[in-house]
């Protein structure tokens, strides 16, 4: 059984025009030390979903419906208090900007200890050393200095190592990082990267990664799923995406990246943007921006605009598109009339 | 439509002198300089020191002496780490910041000492585009009004009518319906704020646009539309690019020409394709090894020790020579110049031009 | 390729924009600004139409019967019906002469903002745009004026006036003297409100795009950034309002502010307090209360449109 199974997690923003559905249908599972990416354009739900694992969404957002299962226990209905017990200790966080997690006046070992002894009944001077080996294995130089240094004193580089030890302080077995790397440059970027790597490797931990950066993803996860307008789209192993993408909108993103033409050429672009969740096109969300919507007679598919594309299996990957759809009823009929 | 302006145009003069002094890089950039005072107003920068009152001021060296030529029609990019001192470049050419030191000159005629009165002719021929779509329209005016107020200041003389038509043509080559002027920017999506914000640089017909991270605030798959709509403006209209971004990926895509900026100094520039299939700088090969490629078999990158150092107190010799694997004891002293290499590459390093790299 | 991603392509009117406006929504669903707005639309309304909905003109001694002095508000025992809140000490019909100070109190209260925000909305988008000395300038200049308290500044210059011009050229004067006072004395709040909220837009990239575009200083402040900082502006625009219709109150009761012949709220209350021990108690009580609700209408609909109005809450 998986270490976190998500079913059908249904998330809400109870707004003054109504709800709006953030999140829908969106299920996938987590194995122990299983490295999973979540990506998408700003907009698509992919940090709402990280949110709600933890229960952390905000007013006026809430879970309306669905299943989180981690480790066996239900934690969508669960209380604050059996909640926190899973927060921080079983499963931490890595937030985009390192400041949210790090209370300017308090300094790097003083949060450190305070987190440990939350959890655990342990003496501070058991959690100070347990803090300094944390800072030594992100690598951090000199960490007894840095434990009495006050988070304004460090680089943004250092901070997330900070946050990375933080977030390991309490051995979890699922680290959610929601774009870890997006503020850093590129060369701290591949040094923190590396380093997320490495410990989640050594120490078995699972990791879900969000970010809107395929190449991270393609780096960093072995699975990943691609978010659209509140919707999981595309799910499977990287490679295989990465190297074949089914769904258009897929395609689309990865094609549309520079290194995809040659240089100086015209990019390939998707055309418009992604819809507001308070307004979603009917049928396939895709359909206004997508180049499949026509079939091969021209005429376009009535299935794309009417009805919401359930998932069908490609391969190892899982694909909601009623062109993937039909082109691989296409293929089993074709194989069928071989047989007979 | 870029036709139709010009033939109105009565500045036949202008045209023929922009084809005479070809040869002259548009802009030229000579030992810029510059730095910010941390230090606050004269009573702040007094202290006591040794029973001395004294005053002590503190700077960001933001700029320490780049020289730059940018030639008609190339789109020089100018890439760098977050405080390296590439977004000052722009805004110091747009005359948006003085210079400390140093000069400035657009089509041989030195601009950085101009008055706001002598430098308007020069406004209307460079333009900027910016990196927040959502900060850099005025939210309490429509975008008819936005991309109106330029064409009215450059063309007081223009009718009504001929302004209308102007920003018609201008939003309908960049992709926004113009029956949508008197909507405001908040009504658009981040994509379609940027094409605003690009089409009000294009209003008045520039010839050179500054372009500062135009597309990092955007989404993946807006980012290649502005792209495309950068590139064919460039292509239609003839324009010169200074493009600003830390993405080396579109580096590559729409870059002529390439300077690597580290701490406020210019470390290697070069074509294009020299830089990325020859980086000679090592602070070059470490960035580009660090690019998150999408193919598997991903070389190991080049790790940098420490830090980048903070702008206030600059290294000594080579700015660099604090991570560098190869440095030496004359990286230490000596500030390294940039010299030719073979390939129009040209290199700030003591390694390269000594060989050992 | 155009972006067809927007429903509708009928740009929506002035009209429109309010219809679905935060502002509405927010309004409609606030029973305390609403009930505010009532009442302060129904005291406005009555201080305007002054001389023709009261029944006596308290300005004309010929209406002014000195025996009808000192009568109580109809419900007391010894009312007279012709006097609906009574008459004070002079003989006045209470009820006109309230509606007249209201006028009075609304017109230095107004004027006297007007005052403030001219000169105070000028020195904070100058001392924010252009920065550097003339900044340090206008805003010691500020810390200065806001170190006198407008009473002084009242007392001084009230006493001034009346030294050198006699008392009776500063009872005629008194409207735009007060105004002149208050106005003077409390411009620093709008300076340093504008001046923040300059420094905040200064920064943002439309405002670089205006300069890039080389438009004029005078026409990037008023056009392009003056926009932009309306709304702290209204917000402490209600809350100087009350303070300076509070302000005028406390002047006239201290005697430095409207004559009694033509009586504000404040000087009313004052007229009356000598009558209080006398029994004749709602000559203080009923202006008084007028006068707390007039504040605190206005306030509690400047609380509203601070909630509005909050850039943190509400984004657009």
């Amino acid at each position: 059984m998986a270490l976190l199974e998500v079913n059908n997690l249904d998330v809400r923003f109870a707004l003054r025009g109504g709800d709006v559905r953030a999140l829908r249908d969106v299920c996938f599972t987590l194995d122990r030390g299983e490295r999973l990416g979540i990506v998408g354009e700003s907009g698509a739900g992919k940090s709402v979903a990280a949110f709600s694992l933890l229960n952390l969404i905000a007013k006026p957002g809430y879970i309306a419906g669905g299943s989180i299962i981690f480790d066996g226990k239900e934690l969508s209905g669960m209380k604050d208090r059996g909640l926190r017990r899973v927060r921080g200790n079983r499963i931490s966080m890595i937030f985009q900007d390192p400041m949210m997690t790090l209370n300017p006046v308090l300094s790097i070992g003083e949060q450190m200890v305070e987190c440990l002894k939350a959890h655990r009944r342990i003496s501070t001077r058991e959690a100070r050393a347990i803090a300094l080996h944390k800072l030594n294995q992100v690598q951090i130089p000199s960490p007894e200095t840095r434990l009495d240094q006050y988070p304004h004193e460090l680089s943004g580089g250092m901070r997330q190592r900070v946050i990375i030890a933080i977030a390991l302080l309490l051995d979890p077995d699922i680290i959610i990082a929601d774009e870890p790397t997006t503020a850093l440059d590129v060369t701290i970027q591949a040094e923190i990267m590396d380093l997320l790597l490495e410990l989640c490797d050594k120490h078995n931990v699972g990791l879900v990664l969000i970010t809107h950066d395929l190449g991270v993803v393609s780096q960093v996860t072995q699975r990943m799923l691609v978010m659209y307008a509140g919707r999981v789209i595309e799910q499977g192993p990287t490679r295989e995406i990465i190297n074949d993408p089914q769904h258009p909108y897929t395609q689309g993103l990865i094609n549309a990246l520079p290194q995809m033409a040659t240089p100086g050429s015209r990019l390939n672009q998707i055309p418009g943007s992604m819809p507001s969740l308070s307004n979603l096109p009917s049928g396939c969300a895709f359909h206004p921006r997508c180049g499949f919507v026509k079939d091969a007679n021209g005429t376009p598919r009535k299935a794309c605009l009417d009805k919401v594309p359930g998932f069908v299996e490609s391969g190892n990957c899982r694909v909601a598109c009623h062109m993937v759809a039909e082109m691989i009823n296409q293929q089993e009929r074709d194989s069928r009339e071989e047989i007979l | 439509m870029t036709a139709a302006v010009s033939q109105h145009d009565p500045k036949a003069s202008e045209v023929a002198s922009r084809a005479s002094d070809a040869d002259v890089p548009l802009m030229e950039i000579r030992h810029l300089h510059k730095r910010f005072s941390l230090s606050g107003d004269f009573l702040e920068q007094l202290k006591f020191k040794g029973g001395k009152l004294i005053r002590e001021q503190e700077y960001v060296h933001a700029i320490n002496g780049i020289d730059l030529d940018i030639r008609r029609g190339e789109a020089l990019c100018v890439v760098g780490e977050s405080g390296c001192g590439k977004s000052t470049v722009a805004r110091t050419v747009m005359g948006l910041l003085t210079p400390s030191q140093g000069e400035i000159r657009y089509a041989g005629q030195r601009i950085d000492n101009m008055s706001t009165k002598e430098l308007l002719p020069y406004r209307r021929r460079m333009q900027m585009i910016f990196q927040n779509p959502y900060a850099s329209l005025n939210p309490r005016m429509t975008i008819q009004q936005t991309l109106e107020e330029p064409i009215r200041l450059h063309h007081p003389d223009w009718s009504r009518e001929r302004v209308r038509d102007q920003v018609r043509d201008v939003m309908d080559s960049v992709g926004i319906d113009p029956d949508w002027g008197p909507r405001f920017g908040h009504e658009f999506s981040g994509g379609q704020r940027q094409r605003i914000a690009i089409a009000r640089a294009l209003a008045v017909d520039p010839e050179f646009i500054v372009a500062d991270e135009p597309i990092s605030a955007l989404d993946v798959s807006i980012q290649a539309q502005v792209l495309n709509l950068m590139m064919e403006a460039q292509q239609q209209r003839n324009l010169t690019y200074l493009f600003i971004t830390h993405d080396l990926a579109v580096v590559e895509h729409v870059g002529t020409r390439v300077a690597v900026m580290y701490l406020g100094m210019v470390c290697e520039i070069a074509p294009t394709g020299t830089l990325f299939a020859k980086p000679r700088h090592p602070y070059t090969q470490a960035l580009l090894s660090a690019i998150p490629r999408l193919e598997d078999d991903r070389p190991q990158h080049i790790r940098l020790q420490g830090e980048v150092p903070t702008p206030v107190n600059l290294p000594s010799g080579c700015v660099f020579h604090g991570r560098c694997p190869h440095a030496n004891e004359r990286c230490r002293k000596e500030v390294p110049r940039l010299i030719d290499v073979e390939d129009g590459a040209r290199v700030a390093c003591h390694g390269v031009e000594e060989g050992r790299l | 390729m155009r972006e067809n991603v927007m429903s509708d392509t009928i740009v929506p009117g002035r009209w429109a924009r309010f219809r679905d406006s935060y502002l509405l929504y927010s309004f409609k669903r606030d029973l305390i600004a609403q009930i505010s707005l009532v009442i302060f639309a129904l005291l406005i309304f009555a201080a305007v139409f002054a001389p023709w909905l009261a029944p006596a003109n308290p300005y004309d001694l010929a209406q002014i019967d000195i025996l009808a002095s000192e009568l109580p508000p109809f419900w007391i025992d010894g009312a007279d019906p012709a006097y609906l809140m009574g008459t004070d000490a002079q003989g006045r019909d209470l009820l006109s002469t309230i509606l007249y100070g209201a006028r009075v109190s609304l017109i230095i209260g107004f004027g006297a903002v007007l005052m403030q925000a001219v000169i105070g909305v000028s020195f904070g988008l100058m001392a924010g745009y252009l920065g550097g000395r003339v900044d340090a300038f206008l805003m010691r200049l500020a810390d200065i004026q806001l170190s006198f308290s407008t009473l002084m500044v009242a007392i001084i210059v009230g006493a001034l006036v009346k030294a050198i011009f006699g008392g009776a050229t500063f009872s005629e004067y008194a409207v735009p003297l007060l105004v002149l006072i208050i106005g003077l004395a409390e411009w620093p709040q709008y300076a340093r409100t504008v001046r923040a909220s300059v420094l905040a837009e200064r920064s943002k990239e439309y405002v670089d795009a205006a300069r890039v575009m080389g438009l004029k200083s005078r026409r990037i402040m008023f056009r392009h950034i003056l926009p932009n900082t309306l709304s702290p502006i209204f917000v402490i625009s209600t809350v100087q309002v009350a303070n300076a219709i509070i302000s005028e109150a406390a002047l006239s009761f201290l005697g430095l502010g409207m004559p009694e012949t033509h009586p504000s709220l404040g000087s009313l209350i004052k007229s009356g307090f000598d009558y209080i021990q006398s029994g004749s108690w709602w000559i203080t009580l009923i202006p008084g209360a007028v006068l707390v609700i007039l504040v605190l209408v206005i306030n509690l609909l400047g609380d509203w449109l601070r909630d509005v109005l909050n850039p943190r809450l509400y984004k657009g």
